[in-house]
């Protein structure tokens, strides 16, 4: 796959992840488009490689964070 | 290979701070934002993992509800169902429709699409019933294994670590068997953006409780939803002799 399709698919991942955020879609929205922008101009394929692996990192601490809640959330609700 | 039958709830998303309708006859359910039980989506992880293993051929998630319910089979069919079906019951006949309800649906499908284990989440987080497993084995006439905490598969029987009241059980049931999910039994994955996207492509059922045959008229009125009451405002003391006065005051010693 083209680096330039992995990024959008990243973002797009992102976005979708974003909907459940904590502090609210638009909050997530704005920072998330802020980082992507910043790193536009990037053109080293090693480097991109190197932001895209974070991206995936974020992926998994996002979904960590939402399943944690929920697990909270629910332990204090029916088991305390 | 087992057929496994996993049914899933649309339920207000645990995160909203549920609101009580002024005239006392609901919670306000409009504009606000639904997912599917937090129980069930562990019960399709488990049917996802059983097929994972080979331990399972195929898996269907029902819902019974209103025409979005289909938002929550797809988010199922996401997770790792094969097909879902959707037993519509809307409006009024929704708001009376009982665990004893769906549990005649559940038998039904159960035996028209010769299900080997029926999973279901042990309760949903809106009407707390902790019913709808219990009474779909006793409709089948099948075992159940409520309040599972591990289950492990064995030839037509399945061990089950159950969560007791401070601790666990452990016991051997015949398939098929009813199971009903606790919290600890797995983490269930987040519905991934493609996994969405083919989703929408598995196909969903749509049946009526008529062409099943099974009779939702109600079987209660709910007469009033209220508010749980206010925790009342603590106050600090200044020394040991105003509380000890505070205390003998509310003749607490």
């Amino acid at each position: 796959m083209a680096q330039r399709t992995k990024v959008i698919e990243l973002y797009k991942t992102l976005l979708h992840l974003g909907k459940d955020y904590p502090k609210g879609y638009t909050y997530f929205r704005t920072n998330l488009k802020k980082i992507f922008t910043k790193n536009k101009d990037e053109n080293d394929p090693q480097k991109i490689e190197k932001m895209l692996e974070h991206g995936q990192y974020v992926i998994k601490e996002l979904e960590a964070l939402y399943m944690l809640r929920k697990y909270r959330t629910l332990k204090k609700r029916y088991y305390s | 290979m087992a057929r496994v039958l996993v049914g899933v709830k649309r339920v207000i998303d645990y995160a909203v701070k549920i609101r009580v309708k002024p005239d006392k006859s609901g919670v306000v359910t409009d504009g606000v934002k639904h997912a599917m039980n937090p129980f069930d989506e562990i019960a399709i992880e488990e049917a996802v993992r059983m097929k994972e293993k080979k331990l399972a051929s195929e898996i269907i998630a029902v819902s019974c509800g209103p025409p979005q319910a289909q938002e929550t089979i797809r988010t199922a069919l996401a997770m790792g169902a094969d097909r879902g079906i959707h037993v519509e019951v809307a409006g009024a006949e929704y708001d009376t429709l009982q665990p004893i309800h769906v549990s005649k649906i559940l038998a039904k499908l159960a035996q028209d699409e010769k299900a080997d284990i029926v999973i279901v989440g042990k309760q949903a987080i809106d009407d707390d019933a902790n019913q709808t497993a219990q009474m779909t084995a006793a409709v089948l006439d099948w075992p159940a294994g409520t309040f599972c905490s591990k289950v492990e598969h064995g030839s037509g029987e399945l061990t089950i670590t159950r969560e007791v009241d401070g601790g666990l059980e452990v016991i051997k049931v015949k398939t098929p068997a009813v199971l009903s999910a606790d919290l600890r039994l797995n983490e269930p994955r987040y519905a991934t953006l493609p996994n969405i996207m083919k989703a929408k492509k598995k196909p969903i059922k749509k049946v009526s409780p008529k062409d099943l045959g099974v009779d939702t008229a109600p079987r209660i009125d709910i007469i009033s939803v209220e508010d749980p009451p206010v925790r009342q405002a603590g106050s600090i003391l200044p020394d040991v002799d105003a509380l000890v006065a505070k205390l003998k005051e509310g003749g607490h010693i």
